[in-house]
């Protein structure tokens, strides 16, 4: 058998799947981070906790309303991302002119209460959520086994991530919403209703997490903290990418997946902190990111 | 500085006097997680046992007040060992109880023998407690690392399980688990073919089951904990673990995972414990006394041992009639004979270990468990004399000495 690095050359190739899949998850969180930083300004804390509402909500649809994954996918962003309006509506808007770290700091707050409370409620053993039946099972690749919910979620995340990037830098909308970060009283003056706006690409960025979290559920333990495990990670994966940029984001989501997946094999015990790592090389050579724009 | 001493130890003499004049002043803090991945196997419940001990102990009647107090150590060592220091310095409290998470224990253990108070671990489980590391102030109440992996790690060898693979937490108690169960698996006829050490609180296991998978190891050993055993099993089932004819020893493993879990995700699998709600009438009691505090769960081990560690220290202060000098309230300990309706009847050993029976378990299948908390089948009760290491092998300098 080939061997690379003293690996079976199979093994790195499921490892390298494995990346990929993990990667999805990475790219949709700090997709819906960079879209709000890059719209609003706004660094977003609470996103892990609207990963995890979003993860637990799929859990209270199940149990108490018997509705299933498929729907779940659908209503549940709305419902976070409803969630997310009012927060934005509420607090966000007030320290929109401020500092960033005034939002920082408040996004900070809000998501140690909702986490908080969430632990209160539910404990920190987490939640059971099974896949659903339509993906169970899996495929025998020669080279690993590829169960069919890791294959759905590659799939459509990666189709979710194009959407999006669609939207925002190729359609009219998202040239209307990339004008009004660069100068929103211009587009005020042409009758376009900027505030609205706002608020309403908050709400998608965190309707973004919520599907994250409903994706997560059948795999990860559905637990209060299962967002504050992820996010510091996916904070990084922005600061790589590039603040505010949207294909930094997808890209480099997947990127540091497949980084993170090799050193699992290679030296398990750093592979939470080769991000970091990364990270700081990135920041050194280029301190707006890979495919950030300098100020 | 000597002077500096006997001037501590005479302020102290006379305050055990002033103590004595009217009642006894004990107060016990409960360290533990109130906040992180094993919050829900001690935490408030442990708290909760901690109240219920001093409530059956019933201070009054011996001329005694007891307060007990708390904090979250957040399951970091620098942290643990602070707040113990402030409770000794500035709070006066005399005595720590739980302590989960095996890192934190080994440092408050190390605070609480240089401060001459108690400890009373029941969360932790290196086993190193009553070994290298022992102390004359430190009792080590409802479990190790070793007992589990002489009970479970046994059962499994022995019932044909004879290859094995780790996964294992990257920090103190992971690597105490998996080093104590390996033993036992070779001391049996079997074989250890590989170990991936991961670290705390990991989302993803996909990477490191791949490698278990690719060992064609018949066991793979989970020497882990809450949330990372939960997510190990749980994407187990996803990758054909289970399917592929390798079977998962869960060897820490306590009633708020299998509920995360789920009864169909979890069932067959084996674990040890040395204490279950639904034992008989006496634990079946006190666990709806405890219901009163947290409605809706069920009591582990650890908050069992909280309960029973807390009452024996306070029968043992009642007889010295003082709280004050750690070392002796623990050699009391150690004389008298434990007993409460929780663990039964036992004793403490000269390095700390307390001695009772441990149970294998089998989690119930759906369809067998009757009502709410219904998990557990018992699969072989290990007695006391068998549960724990035998004492000349733990290496204590308390036994040497």
């Amino acid at each position: 058998m080939i061997q690379i690095f003293g690996i079976p050359s199979q093994a790195l190739f499921g490892q390298l799947l494995l990346g990929l899949i993990n990667g999805s998850f990475y790219a949709l969180l700090s997709l819906g981070l960079a879209v709000i930083f890059g719209m609003l300004n706004i660094i977003n804390f609470t996103h892990g906790a609207q990963y995890m509402m979003g993860a637990f909500c799929a859990f209270l649809l199940l149990k108490y309303l018997g509705i299933n994954y498929w729907a779940a996918l659908v209503i549940v962003p709305i419902v976070i991302g409803i969630l997310g309006i009012l927060i934005e509506r509420l607090f966000l808007r007030h320290v929109r002119k401020l500092d960033h770290l005034y939002g920082l700091i408040l996004t900070f707050g809000l998501a140690l209460i909702i986490e908080g409370l969430f632990r209160n409620y539910y404990g920190s053993s987490g939640q059971p959520y099974s896949p659903p039946p339509e993906l169970t099972g899996g495929h025998n690749l020669g080279f690993m086994f590829l169960p069919n919910y890791r294959a759905w979620v590659i799939g459509f995340s990666l189709a979710v991530c194009l959407a999006t990037w669609f939207a925002i830098e190729r359609t009219r909308l998202g040239s209307y919403l990339r004008a009004a970060t660069e100068n929103p009283a211009l587009v005020r003056a042409f009758g376009i209703n900027v505030p609205r706006m706002v608020t309403l690409t908050y709400g998608f960025g965190v309707g973004l997490a919520a599907l994250a979290g409903v994706m997560a559920a059948p795999i990860y333990n559905v637990s209060p903290q299962m967002g504050s495990d992820l996010i510091i990670v996916v904070f990084a994966v922005v600061v790589i990418g590039g603040m505010g940029s949207i294909m930094g984001a997808i890209v480099t989501g997947f990127m540091l997946g497949i980084v993170e997946g090799l050193t699992k094999v290679f030296f398990p015990e750093a592979s939470n902190t080769v991000i970091f790592a990364i990270m700081i090389v990135v920041l050194l050579a280029r301190p707006a990111g890979l495919f950030g724009r300098a100020a | 500085m000597k002077l500096l001493g006997s001037l501590a130890f005479a302020a102290a003499a006379l305050l055990g006097t002033a103590a004595q004049a009217d009642d006894i002043a004990v107060k016990i803090g409960v360290l533990t997680d109130f906040s992180g991945l094993y919050t829900d196997d001690t935490g408030l419940g442990s708290l909760a046992a901690a109240k219920l001990a001093v409530q059956d102990f019933n201070p009054a009647a011996h001329g005694m007040k007891v307060e007990i107090i708390s904090a979250d150590h957040q399951n970091k060592p620098d942290l643990g060992s602070s707040i113990a220091r402030q409770w000794f310095d500035v709070d006066h409290v005399d005595a720590i109880v739980d302590v989960p998470t095996s890192s934190v224990a080994l440092a408050v253990s190390e605070v609480v023998r240089e401060k001459n108070k108690v400890l009373l671990v029941s969360g932790a489980a290196i086993s190193d407690l009553t070994g290298p590391k022992c102390s004359p102030n430190t009792v080590h109440w409802t479990y190790d690392t070793w007992m589990l992996a002489n009970s479970t790690g046994k059962s499994i060898v022995k019932t044909g399980g004879d290859t094995w693979f780790f996964l294992t937490a990257d920090y103190a108690f992971g690597h105490a688990l998996a080093r104590d169960t390996a033993a036992v698996v070779t001391a049996n006829g079997g074989r250890v073919l590989g170990e991936v050490a991961h670290p705390l609180s990991t989302q993803d296991f996909s990477s490191y089951l791949l490698q278990a998978q690719s060992s064609k190891a018949k066991i793979i050993g989970l020497a882990n904990a809450g949330g990372d055993t939960i997510n190990a099993i749980k994407q187990g089932a996803e990758f054909g673990i289970q399917a592929g004819g390798q079977h998962f020893a869960a060897l820490l493993f306590y009633v708020a995972d299998v509920q995360a879990l789920g009864l169909k995700a979890a069932q067959g699998l084996v674990l040890t414990e040395t204490f279950y709600w639904d034992m008989n009438d006496g634990t079946r009691a006190w666990a709806k006394r405890w219901q009163e505090d947290r409605q809706g769960r069920f009591p582990n081990m650890n908050q069992a041992g909280v309960y029973g560690a807390t009452l024996h220290y306070l029968k043992a202060v009642a007889a010295l009639k003082s709280a004050a000098d750690g070392r002796a309230a623990v050699a009391k300990m150690k004389e008298l004979p434990t007993d409460d309706p929780l663990f039964g009847k036992g004793y403490i050993r000269i390095d700390g270990r307390k001695i009772h029976p441990a149970y294998l378990f089998e989690v119930k299948a759906p369809e067998e468990s009757k009502y709410p908390g219904d998990l557990y089948k018992l699969r072989a009760t290990i007695p006391a004399e068998e549960a724990f290491r035998p004492l000349k092998d733990g290496n204590c300098p308390l036994v040497t000495n």
